[in-house]
């Protein structure tokens, strides 16, 4: 696999070079987009990484959605151009409209670190197309805004479309329908609270991350 | 006018008398401030500086010592790594968010003013009592604070510890540590040379936060009352600009754009201006009026002394101006020019370079002729034993062991601990190990640092001499059990009124324990933090020295044992059985202090930690657990929390046994096949070994003393933090 990965990194951001270590730990080509640039030649695949856009000032990634990068990647996706959102990537896609929902605080109101189980609901996107339904990842969450909610009809039709991507084993945060991360209509975007690229090294505790990966490498 | 202004700004009358030598004039007020600020406890370590320089500080390895903004040292490969800790006490008394994120904060920037990207952050807190509940509100204050800027900023927090007591109640301690790698060849120092270069200032606009912050908060106690007055000396933080600022900083220090830096930490521009100028021996001009301000009508002194946060000052070339904008400009970082380097050695404030001159002194007069104290010392009377009451005690093993357990999952599942991948070992456990990675291309070396953070009020409130060695040791120990050999100890000595005989003693034999113990290991302290005047309503604290100890592991293929149990294994205890009551934490729950403390064998403990790094390295056992405060009861409790099995020993006949604190204890697990292995090692290097019991079942078995479902000792030990400071978290 030699796809190219590129990953967005705004002000703030602080996953990206995470990211990228797990991209090319998988073959696969890191590369960083600045959030002022429009330019998405030569990549493959986009990462919207973890970490606090614009420090998350007014709402997590409520700033981030109107920089020049995100149209490029909203019109990438658009073009079928698979997009992961890991963390705060994940509330910068549903801040732009590119996934529905949103992502409240946890319902402890407590930032949480720690690793947890999460099973695979379908095969049937970007990230989950290596993966097989139903098995169990352990991956880790890091977050304080991770906790998925939307309205009644939209949670239907997330279910009706099968587009519930990851649910949790053991709700950490009040998800709503136990929700880690959901795809869009197309399938090609993809959200997601857990940190993949935090479990891709059996010596930091799980390589259960590297499944997820595999399949966004391989998606074009 | 003058005179009682320098009473109101903490200055003494002997002091203000010297100034006045020193400029051979009386200093107008804005000079008064600047020196009230600089000649400060906080910043002068006017009554400690004597004592600290008994302190061994040097080793081959040692590429920064004390004194500058952070300890250096070569761990190989082309890599250095910078370490210090730091003590924000007093703001967290007052503001426990803001106090702790500006803690965070500031330790940052004096890791990456060294040209270092900050890796990773670590925390020693203790508050008081969990019944009280101003100490609850403090202690969840204080961790908010922590994930709150520790998190957005981007640096994990990977370990620390936490305690509570009593004797912390209305002054906590708040002890913040910070490591960061960079290319060996990459060192900046924070000094300016070059006459005709610029100072620019990066960062932050300049407020009215923290005025005197150092002068007014960090070198006097609290009171019952009045302590509103002091809250405009509380910073405030903003993690967002200060992740520009490392970001931005890191980038100007790849492109070789900087003479020096300096972050501006306590006194504000006054400590930043005045330690970059007299370290390069050169004069300064700076312009106030040149100073981004946050607010209207700011008066020089203001400006000089504010401690507004997440700001640098770069010294660089004129030529370099450009490239340093552009930088600053991508990462959103306000730069501005304020100061010029001058001949000479004065420090010359200015409204505009060309006009009013509102203050000139010698610049390195703000440090080196700060004064220094050898304030009177008292050894405090001895106290009765407590021995005969102590054999009193009739209360139940079982109810004792549970109100001593306590997870810390509480504090650090709040902190991000797995940032930039290298997190193998993470909090909860002996010591913190991470990933060694270049810090230029990331590569990994397959070597690990570790880290590991002690301290032990009660230890050293029964003999601050003993005490002070035995956490050394302990921090020793720690590193063993990862496999780790330790490089270099930073140390924030937490003492009450140093103006108190018995404190200043306190303090001293502190500081000659650290030194033997240090010597004795061949560790150097390469950084420290005094932190005095930490009493309440007229009480001091117990002495509170904590250390920092990072460490190497050469080869790094496999995660350390940790605490695991496995079905089948046995549990051995090596080393001395040689354990008292004095000083442990049994006694704290009980009541007693004033027992003797077992005093460290150094050889035997050397001898034992060269043991452990063997088994470690060999993977001869399956978990470890350094036995510390509580005792082998703790130990075991802790081990049997974290595993999925019980456990049944025997041996430990009564509280002494299973409570009792003694140094060079190692409690290991071990498959019986490597049973002989062991034994045979240990002999040959004459470490006693007791073989305690088994590893099995669903129960807590210590015979005759106790015997309960494993899941009592799961649930005090998960419980007991949540139970008093919030839950957090939901069950589904």
């Amino acid at each position: 696999m030699t796809a190219t990965v590129g990953v967005a990194v705004f002000p703030g951001t602080n996953c990206e070079l995470d990211s990228i270590h797990a991209v090319e730990s998988l073959g696969g080509t890191g590369k960083i987009l600045w959030h002022s640039s429009k330019n998405l030649s030569e990549v493959d695949a986009v990462i919207i990484p973890g970490g606090f856009a614009h420090g998350d000032y007014l709402r997590p990634g409520a700033i981030a959605r109107f920089s020049p990068l995100m149209s490029a990647i909203t019109d990438f996706a658009n073009n079928g151009g698979p997009v992961l959102g890991i963390c705060n990537g994940f509330q910068v896609l549903t801040e732009s409209g590119l996934l529905p929902g949103a992502l409240q605080k946890n319902k402890g109101l407590k930032f949480l670190c720690k690793t947890v189980e999460v099973r695979v609901e379908t095969e049937n996107s970007t990230l989950t197309r290596n993966a097989a339904k139903g098995v169990k990842l352990s991956l880790p969450i890091n977050h304080f805004e991770g906790n998925f909610t939307c309205d009644h009809d939209t949670l239907n039709s997330l279910l009706e479309q099968d587009r519930v991507v990851l649910r949790y084993c053991d709700n950490p945060n009040g998800s709503i329908d136990d929700i880690a991360g959901v795809c869009n209509e197309s399938r090609n975007v993809v959200g997601i609270m857990p940190h993949p690229e935090r479990a891709c090294d059996s010596l930091l505790g799980s390589e259960d991350g590297k499944v997820l990966f595999d399949s966004l490498l391989g998606a074009n | 006018m003058v005179d009682s202004l320098h009473r109101a700004l903490g200055l003494t009358d002997e002091e203000a008398t010297k100034i006045g030598d020193i400029l051979q004039r009386t200093p107008n007020p804005l000079e008064l401030a600047m020196y009230s600020v600089m000649w400060s406890e906080h910043c002068s370590y006017k009554s400690s500086r004597l004592h600290l320089s008994r302190l061994p500080t040097s080793a081959p390895w040692v590429l920064v010592g004390p004194g500058e903004n952070a300890g250096v040292i070569d761990v190989g490969d082309g890599i250095a790594v910078a370490i210090r800790i730091e003590s924000h006490n007093h703001p967290s008394a007052i503001e426990p968010y803001q106090g702790a994120a500006t803690g965070v904060g500031g330790i940052l920037r004096d890791i990456f003013t060294m040209g270092a990207r900050p890796i990773a952050l670590m925390d020693s807190l203790r508050f008081g009592s969990l019944d009280d509940a101003r100490s609850c509100w403090i202690a969840e204050g204080v961790v908010s604070g922590i994930s709150g800027y520790g998190n957005a900023v981007g640096v994990p927090t990977v370990g620390g510890e936490i305690d509570f007591d009593s004797t912390f109640q209305g002054n906590p301690l708040v002890n913040v540590l910070c490591l960061g790698t960079l290319p060996k060849d990459r060192l900046v120092l924070g000094q300016a040379s070059g006459i005709g270069n610029l100072a620019v200032l990066l960062g932050a606009a300049t407020g009215r936060d923290g005025i005197g912050g150092v002068s007014v908060l960090a070198s006097a106690g609290f009171s019952d009352q009045g302590d509103v007055e002091k809250r405009p000396s509380v910073q405030v933080g903003d993690p967002f600009e200060e992740k520009r600022l490392i970001e931005a900083c890191l980038e100007i220090f790849d492109s070789n754009l900087v003479v020096g830096i300096q972050d501006l930490g306590g006194a504000g521009l006054t400590c930043a201006t005045s330690e970059t100028a007299s370290r390069g021996g050169v004069g300064m001009d700076v312009d106030i009026s040149a100073v981004p301000q946050r607010e209207l009508g700011m008066e020089a002194h203001e400006i000089m002394i504010s401690e507004s946060q997440e700001r640098m000052l770069a010294i660089i070339e004129p030529s370099n101006l450009d490239r340093l904008f552009e930088i600053c400009t991508k990462w959103e970082v306000n730069a501005n020019v304020i100061g010029r380097v001058t001949e000479g050695n004065k420090l010359r404030i200015l409204d505009r370079f060309e006009g009013n001159v509102l203050a000139e002194i010698p610049a390195s007069s703000l440090h080196d002729d700060a004064p220094i104290y050898d304030r009177p010392k008292k050894k405090p009377e001895p106290k009765k034993s407590d021995s005969d009451e102590i054999i009193k005690v009739t209360s139940d093993p079982l109810d004792d062991l549970l109100s001593l357990l306590s997870d810390p999952s509480w504090v650090y599942s709040q902190y991000d601990h797995q940032l930039f991948l290298n997190t193998v070992v993470g909090p909860g456990y002996e010591a913190t190990v991470l990933k060694l990675r270049d810090p230029v291309n990331g590569f990994e070396t397959n070597k690990g640092l570790a880290i590991t953070t002690d301290g032990n009020h009660r230890w050293c409130a029964v003999n601050p001499r003993v005490g002070t060695k035995l956490i050394v040791a302990e921090g020793l120990m720690n590193l063993a059990c990862v496999g780790a050999h330790p490089l270099a100890l930073v140390n924030c000595l937490n003492f009450g009124n140093p103006e108190n005989p018995e404190v200043m003693w306190q303090l001293s034999e502190s500081i000659d324990g650290m030194a033997e113990a240090c010597e004795e290991f061949g560790i150097p302290v390469v950084g420290g933090n005094v932190s005095l005047y930490n009493e309440s309503s007229g009480t001091n604290i117990s002495p509170t020295p904590v250390v920092g100890i990072v460490g190497k592991i050469e080869e790094l293929y496999r995660k350390p044992p940790g605490f695991e149990l496995l079905e089948g294994n046995h549990l051995v205890l090596l080393g001395p059985s040689d354990i008292g009551l004095g000083g442990s934490l049994w006694s704290a729950l009980h009541g007693f202090d004033h027992e003797e403390l077992i005093d460290v064998d150094f050889e035997i403990h050397k001898v034992l930690a060269d043991l452990v790094r063997g088994l470690i390295f060999d993977g001869t056992i399956d978990g470890i657990h350094d036995l510390s405060a509580g005792g082998l009861g703790v130990a075991l409790a802790e081990m049997v929390a974290k595993s999925k099995f019980g456990i049944s020993v025997a041996r430990t006949p009564d509280t002494l046994s299973l409570f009792g604190e003694g140094p060079s204890r190692v409690l290991v697990s071990i498959n019986p096949e490597n049973m002989n292995d062991l034994l045979s090692r240990a002999e040959s290097v004459n470490i006693p070994t007791t073989r305690l019991g088994l590893v099995g079942g669903d129960r807590f078995i210590v015979k005759d003393l106790i015997d309960v479902p494993k899941e009592t000792i799961d649930s005090a030990f998960v419980t007991h933090l949540p139970n008093a400071l919030g839950v957090g978290t939901i069950s589904s």
